[in-house]
């Protein structure tokens, strides 16, 4: 099954689940199997799957409930991100710890977190997270740079409340 | 260019999605610019966490059984309709197995070479990079003898510009080897040595830029042994060093 592991791991992430995220992956390959004509040959299959898996979550009752409650197009909002000297990235060479990225990541956005998988576990192209997303490049480009700063403020927040879990 | 335009575009140089022109310039920015240096190693180190943590959730083998057992095609339907969904299944996974096993073998390679490039700029950051300070290879070979699983052979460097600075322990893929750290006119250079058998198969001798970060790498195979020569030098410094090596092999 191409990209089982992978799409099961981002399932995973947008539904919090396993057992969702299971039902979102069976109904991924069913309707990819369903709809392989609108597939065209050439082009990104990995992007096309990945995309019917978010639409399918998107449309599906935990979907419709995360997109409710935040927004899916955050361009606009303001940055109020505290200014902090140390970066997120010696936070978490000091604290050496995965648990604490893993609960920062959670806590953003989806169409944070979305993007954010998709371009740093998944390596994809921009070109490819456009397609798998349906948004425009530069869209991609200004939402992973806030995923980040984003991330960097929630791993700070977390340091600064002892918020993180046993940490 | 100021440093803050550079910076802007930091994010996307090391996503490795700048044009290829300006992917360059970066380059040869950052190696000049301590602090833009700094921001990507800080950018890098953040990348790697992320793709390390990201990668969180694995399905289970009754879950991969019963995906399997779904997908095969039915047998109550006609025959033709049976062919027709067999096709599509087929169609699906051929597309997805071809692409996958591409990507696969990129990745797997891009990988390793994105771990060596990391574990270089990690060592030259940290303020002891050598564990075995000698400019001497009689003094830096046997530092190894008990340490690492295997022998290799150190080249003799007189009448080159080549200076060893020395060596320590690396793991690469959670087996033990070698890091040699090299001096050509102010650029440092590492040298790696591995098992081959530790190693995904996928890796080919080449020349090439290693990952999204463009240093210049060498690699072969030689008596068992995977040996990857990387740094910022010139391509050509780096042929000569690899050269050396296989010669003293």
């Amino acid at each position: 099954m191409p990209y089982f592991d992978s799409l099961y791991n981002f399932a995973c992430w947008l539904t919090h689940d396993r057992h969702e995220a299971e039902d979102l992956v069976q109904e991924t390959y069913a309707r990819a199997l369903k709809g392989f004509s609108s597939f065209q040959p050439g082009t990104n299959f990995r992007a096309w799957i990945n995309r019917i898996l978010r639409n399918t979550f998107l449309t599906s009752r935990t979907g419709l409930k995360a997109t409710a409650t935040v927004p899916l197009d955050l361009e606009d909002e303001e940055e109020a991100l505290p200014a902090d000297k140390e970066t997120p990235a010696s936070i978490l060479l000091r604290r050496s710890d995965q648990q604490l990225l893993q609960h920062a990541l959670e806590q953003l956005p989806i169409a944070y977190h979305e993007v954010l998988l998709l371009c740093e576990v998944e390596e994809m192209s921009y070109q490819e997270i456009s397609a798998a997303l349906a948004l425009p490049m530069g869209t991609v480009m200004s939402r992973l740079s806030r995923a980040r700063k984003a991330l960097g403020a929630g791993l700070r927040l977390r340091v600064r409340k002892g918020m993180n879990h046993g940490l | 260019m100021v440093c803050e335009s550079w910076k802007a575009k930091l994010e996307t140089y090391l996503d490795g999605e700048l044009p290829e022109e300006e992917m360059r310039s970066f380059d040869v920015h950052v190696r000049n610019c301590p602090s833009c240096s700094a921001d990507a190693l800080v950018g890098v180190q953040m990348k790697r966490a992320i793709r390390i943590a990201g990668k969180r959730f694995t399905p289970s083998a009754e879950f991969r059984k019963r995906m399997e057992k779904s997908l095969a095609p039915k047998r109550r339907r006609s025959f033709r309709l049976e062919w027709m969904a067999a096709a599509a299944a087929a169609v699906v996974l051929i597309a997805g197995a071809l692409t996958s096993t591409y990507l696969g073998t990129r990745s797997g390679r891009d990988e390793v070479f994105s771990e060596i490039a990391d574990l270089h700029v990690a060592t030259l950051a940290s303020s002891s990079p050598v564990d075995v300070i000698s400019t001497d290879r009689h003094t830096v070979k046997p530092w190894f003898q008990g340490k690492i699983p295997f022998a290799f052979n150190l080249p003799e460097l007189q009448n080159t510009e080549f200076t060893l600075l020395g060596g320590r322990m690396t793991y690469l893929e959670q087996t033990p080897g070698a890091h040699l750290i090299y001096d050509v006119r102010k650029h440092h250079i590492s040298v790696f040595v591995l098992q081959e058998r530790s190693l995904p198969a996928s890796l080919n001798d080449s020349s090439l830029k290693p990952g999204k970060l463009s240093f210049n790498m060498e690699t072969w195979s030689q008596g068992g042994l995977r040996y990857f020569v990387i740094g910022d030098a010139s391509a050509a410094d780096i042929d000569t060093l690899a050269k050396l090596f296989k010669a003293a092999s």
